[in-house]
């Protein structure tokens, strides 16, 4: 729900970098975001730790509280900026390809947000790769990892920072809220149906790539939004995984008596 | 002020619209959310405002009106399958929580703009206004909105104000409201409806994102202010109401300005400040509680520490050196000056250069202390069998919290003792 949270608030990090830098420059943008998607995990930890208000409200206050001051940014500053609240909500991943990269000296190299994804995939993986040990301490026994030295604090906030990454970089293409069904989805199908951390990063892999292919064809059979089209699949697979699961149970308590 | 003017003696009909329906779901939904609140629900309020929009959806395309009540009976449907779900990936698989709001969240809402924008290519005639349910146009409210608003809020009231007693344990203790014959299905059945009915009205106004604040927000307010659940929802309604009505006139004042953010806005600050500056429990008071308390023990440690550098010496009232203390017992040294001059001030040392005395006020508190301290040890190895080497540590943190009530009923439980167990005097007052 974290990531849900924070997806919602680095909106006003991108207004505010989009004004800053007066230009659609991606990588200002990208950090913008990923410092408001830090302080807000920061915030919700202080209003539930130190305000002592329970753990849920302190997701919500904070997450609306930024979303509207984002909201109220766009208002004031419309005409400075190209953003509205559908694409903040939603996106729309089939503009991606009209929107091209192109270098000084007048190479084509494709889209832009093609560059990102790819660029951000690539990050992604090398931290999980260095991090492995460190995340799956942290993600599994937090006492454990502090009482062995790892600081959980350390990793809690670069995974944080690494959502807000991976959210600001998805925001054109799938909207605020679809990047969550992306982020839970195919990562909750995965949980459901594997034992061991390693199948469950190969099948979180699979299902995401499933989720995109088949809610591409969905939402081009509809007319439809894509992102939501994706998002809708996600669920579809999840519920696959659950009916899976449910039929393995019987099964393996029979082999256990 | 022009606009300050004309927006309260509320002339413009518009306004009249716009205040009369911000009054109606501030009502609703901060009266549902308190209740949320409190069952820690916050989130799924968040979850069933974004799943109202495939139902919408679909009772537009079955329907093909833009009927309000239409509409709200497709959320109405859409809301409750989604609390459903949640519920059924909570209890019946290893889904977390927090990660089965998540995906119902955002499958649900993929899904609403999935059908949403499917009718928008398709010939399902005029759909403008649909997407009123996903941002909320509190400044376009139309007399037919309102009515429905008001009718969904004399519902909430009305069925609130009659199952108070029963919501209220509900939502405090689920386990004995079953255990005395509740029927605490059919009432969680209720308590979930009238808040996906809250979440369906409030959504047209301030849209699916800021619908979670309008729940949470004044009741995480009201609720460092009291104890009683009922003075806790007059004042989330009051926070609500006001916000909103504060809202509404920035909107109104500055063109474009939207309703729903500015409205959260405020009531987060409301939220923020009552969390910052509420007595008792706010963080300030807190703060300030513990600064007391750390002084108070700090003092009686000090008086404690004096009185032990006289005790068995023949003179009393001598000026002892600072440093003397420290030895006795380790201090951090600014604390350890502070309170030398706070001490001084209460006129229970005399302070001179680099050297302290009690005074004769100062030596009966001291005593106090001491007393207290030997009384409990004495209580723990008589009464609690003890051993004297391990309530020491024990009667240290005790004797800042004895009250006199206490201290009087240690002595007459233990018979007023000449010694405590580690045969030292225990000192009376005179």
């Amino acid at each position: 729900m974290v990531g849900d949270a924070i997806s919602h608030a680095v909106l006003p990090g991108i207004v505010l970098a989009f004004l800053f830098s007066g230009s659609r420059d991606s990588i200002t943008v990208l950090i913008g975001a990923m410092i408001l998607g830090v302080l807000a995990s920061v915030l919700i930890e202080v209003i539930h730790k130190k305000a002592r208000l329970q753990e849920d409200a302190a997701i919500g206050v904070t997450f609306t509280w930024l979303f509207a001051i984002g909201v109220i940014l766009i208002t004031l500053f419309s005409r400075q900026i190209d953003l509205d609240q559908d694409c903040v909500l939603y996106g729309e991943i089939a503009y991606v390809p009209l929107d091209l990269w192109f270098l000084e000296s007048g190479v084509n190299l494709g889209p832009r947000a093609l560059w990102i994804a790819g660029g951000l995939f690539i990050l992604v993986v090398i931290f999980v790769i260095i991090g492995y040990k460190g995340l799956q301490i942290t993600s599994f026994n937090e006492e454990f990892a502090v009482s062995v030295g790892i600081s959980a604090m350390v990793w809690h906030y670069l995974l944080m920072g690494m959502v807000s990454a991976v959210t600001v970089a998805s925001f054109e293409a799938v909207g605020a809220i679809l990047v969550v069904a992306l982020l839970v989805g195919p990562a909750a199908s995965a949980y459901l149906i594997s034992k061991r951390l390693p199948t469950m990063l190969a099948l979180t892999i699979a299902f995401g790539i499933l989720s995109s292919v088949s809610g591409y064809y969905l939402a081009k059979y509809l007319e439809g939004s894509i992102a939501g089209a994706i998002a809708t699949m996600t669920g579809v697979w999840f519920t696959i995984s659950l009916i899976l699961s449910k039929i393995k149970k019987p099964r393996q308590m029979a082999g256990l008596e | 002020m022009e606009a300050f003017v004309d927006f309260f003696s509320f002339q413009d009909p518009n306004v009249r619209l716009v205040v009369l329906g911000m009054l109606f779901i501030s009502l609703s939904s901060s009266l549902v959310g308190s209740f949320a609140f409190l069952q820690k629900k916050s989130l799924v309020g968040d979850a069933v405002a974004h799943s109202l929009l495939p139902g919408i959806a679909i009772a537009f395309m079955i329907s093909g009106s833009k009927n309000p009540w239409v509409l709200i009976l497709g959320a109405l449907i859409s809301g409750w399958v989604s609390i459903l779900i949640m519920d059924f990936l909570t209890k019946r698989s290893k889904i977390k929580t927090d990660t089965s709001i998540a995906l119902v969240l955002s499958v649900m809402f993929g899904l609403g703009i999935l059908l949403l924008t499917h009718i928008q290519h398709s010939d399902f005639g005029n759909q403008s206004g649909l997407d009123k349910f996903l941002f909320g146009k509190a400044a376009s409210l139309t007399l037919i909105d309102i009515q429905a608003f008001g009718l969904v809020t004399a519902v909430i009231v009305v069925l609130v104000g009659v199952f108070y007693r029963e919501f209220k344990l509900l939502s405090f203790n689920y386990e004995f409201a079953q255990a005395i014959g509740m029927p605490v299905k059919a009432l969680s059945f209720l308590m979930n409806t009238l808040l996906v009915l809250a979440i369906t009205t409030g959504i047209q106004a301030v849209g699916v994102v800021l619908m979670a604040a309008l729940l949470i927000a004044p009741a995480a307010a009201a609720k460092i202010w009291t104890y009683s659940l009922s003075k806790m929802i007059l004042i989330a309604m009051g926070f609500a109401l006001f916000s909103s009505l504060l809202g509404s006139f920035v909107s109104y004042t500055y063109i474009n300005m939207p309703t729903g953010p500015w409205i959260v806005v405020i009531l987060t600050f409301f939220t923020v400040m009552s969390l910052l500056f509420a007595p008792k429990r706010g963080v300030f008071s807190r703060m300030k509680m513990q600064r007391l308390n750390s002084l108070k023990i700090n003092s009686e440690n000090i008086l404690k520490t004096l009185y032990h550098l006289e005790e068995g010496k023949e003179t009393l009232f001598e000026w002892h050196k600072v440093d003397q203390i420290l030895e006795k017992r380790a201090f951090n040294k600014v604390t350890l000056k502070n309170t030398l001059r706070l001490l001084s001030q209460k006129r229970w040392i005399v302070l001179g250069d680099q050297k302290v005395k009690l005074s004769r006020a100062g030596e009966i508190e001291a005593r106090r202390v001491v007393r207290l301290h030997r009384l409990w040890e004495m209580y723990l190895t008589k009464r609690l069998n003890f051993k004297s080497d391990h309530i020491h540590s024990n009667a240290e943190t005790i004797e800042h919290i004895i009250t006199p009530e206490i201290e009087l009923e240690l002595i007459k439980e233990l018979g007023a003792p000449k010694m405590d167990p580690h045969s030292s005097e225990i000192p009376y007052a005179d």
